[in-house]
């Protein structure tokens, strides 16, 4: 048991450093909009280590630096991050009958694309302290890549800063090709998901719809419809 | 117009964002028997990150040329299995790479 806990947590950390070196650099570029919307570093490392919402985070500051009403920023947070919830319930049909609601709430709110995308591949229930020790080592990178970015922000060529930004849109990809290799099905849902989602960045009104949205939008439709046409064959061993 | 707390935003935030991660996992107990829904929510990850990553991807670059052979080269890196980081840097390097390339043309 105790060997067990071990092996999570190092396994946990091991697959949470790539994720933790991705994050600083995409959170750096964060930083810098941030301290745009008046966010000290220090509020920005506690505001970006306990929503750890890339997307939303990015809302959050446009509006503050706006000065817009609290419901506008709520309102806002509910809907570029209702793919947390798509994915928190995804997450429960990976997690062990018996694990405590501690444990439940306590890996809900480790939720983030990455942090979900290897909770959800690993063998068999996650166990938490594999999602804990990921959600942390990440984490600690993803708050202070935001505050450096506040603190250094402007300090970096536009080169290097947009060639970081990358850095996040690899990871995604990283997630998904090895699923989409093993799975014909998901790879034609990928493929679905790349073309409609470019032609609704470039057809007219389509576009003003912003990307969060888009991605609540398409998630819903591609997902429900490749459901519908490729549902999964039945099991009984407890593996999505 | 009154300038409001900016504390208090991003308390707000926080309580509003994590409210959607734990709503779902902490009325979902046991597992789904619906299939439609677990095929469902089994698709959900996969497209949500391939819709974020086209076409955002190639309009985080400077020039949407360095930006479509980052995601083809990362398309390929992560096919044959490299982790995420490597893929990660593989596209940083190519971006930059080509960002520079595009600066000359």
């Amino acid at each position: 048991m105790k060997n067990s806990l071990r092996h999570d947590i190092l396994s946990g950390t091991r697959d949470g450093i790539p994720i933790a070196m991705g994050y600083f650099a995409v959170a750096f570029s964060l930083g810098i909009i941030a301290k745009k919307a008046g966010l000290t570093a220090l509020i920005g490392f506690i505001s970006s280590f306990f929503t750890r919402a890339s997307a939303g985070e990015y809302g959050v500051y446009t509006l503050v630096a706006v000065n817009a009403t609290y419901v506008e920023l709520i309102a806002m947070c509910l809907v570029v991050n209702l793919r947390y919830m798509l994915m928190s319930a995804a997450l429960s049909q990976k997690l062990s009958p018996t694990l405590s609601w501690f444990h439940r709430i306590m890996m809900a709110c480790c939720i983030t694309d990455e942090i979900f995308g290897i909770s959800i591949n690993h063998k068999g229930y996650t166990p938490p302290a594999y999602t804990y020790s990921a959600a942390l080592i990440s984490g600690i990178f993803w708050a202070s890549g935001c505050a450096a970015g506040i603190i250094a922000g402007g300090m970096l060529p536009t080169s290097i800063v947009s060639a970081l930004s990358v850095a996040l849109y690899g990871m995604f990809l990283a997630i998904i090709m090895p699923m989409a290799r093993n799975d014909r099905d998901v790879l034609y849902a990928i493929i679905a998901s790349f073309v409609m989602s470019g032609v609704f960045a470039i057809t007219p009104v389509l576009s003003d719809i912003n990307s969060g949205t888009r991605t609540i939008i398409l998630t819903i439709v591609i997902s429900a419809v490749a459901a519908w046409l490729k549902p999964l064959p039945l099991n009984n061993d407890g593996e999505a | 117009m009154e300038k409001h707390d900016i504390v208090l935003y991003i308390l707000l935030a926080i309580i509003a964002t994590n409210l959607i991660r734990v709503v779902p996992i902490a009325l979902i107990k046991g597992e789904i028997k619906n299939t439609f829904l677990r095929s469902f929510l089994y698709y959900v990850p996969y497209v949500t990150l391939a819709v974020m990553t086209f076409p955002d991807m190639i309009q985080a670059t400077m020039t949407p040329l360095s930006g479509i052979v980052a995601l083809s080269v990362g398309i390929i890196a992560a096919w044959y299995g490299m982790g995420l980081f490597p893929v990660a840097i593989i596209c940083c390097v190519i971006a930059y790479f080509f960002n520079g390339l595009g600066a000359f043309m």
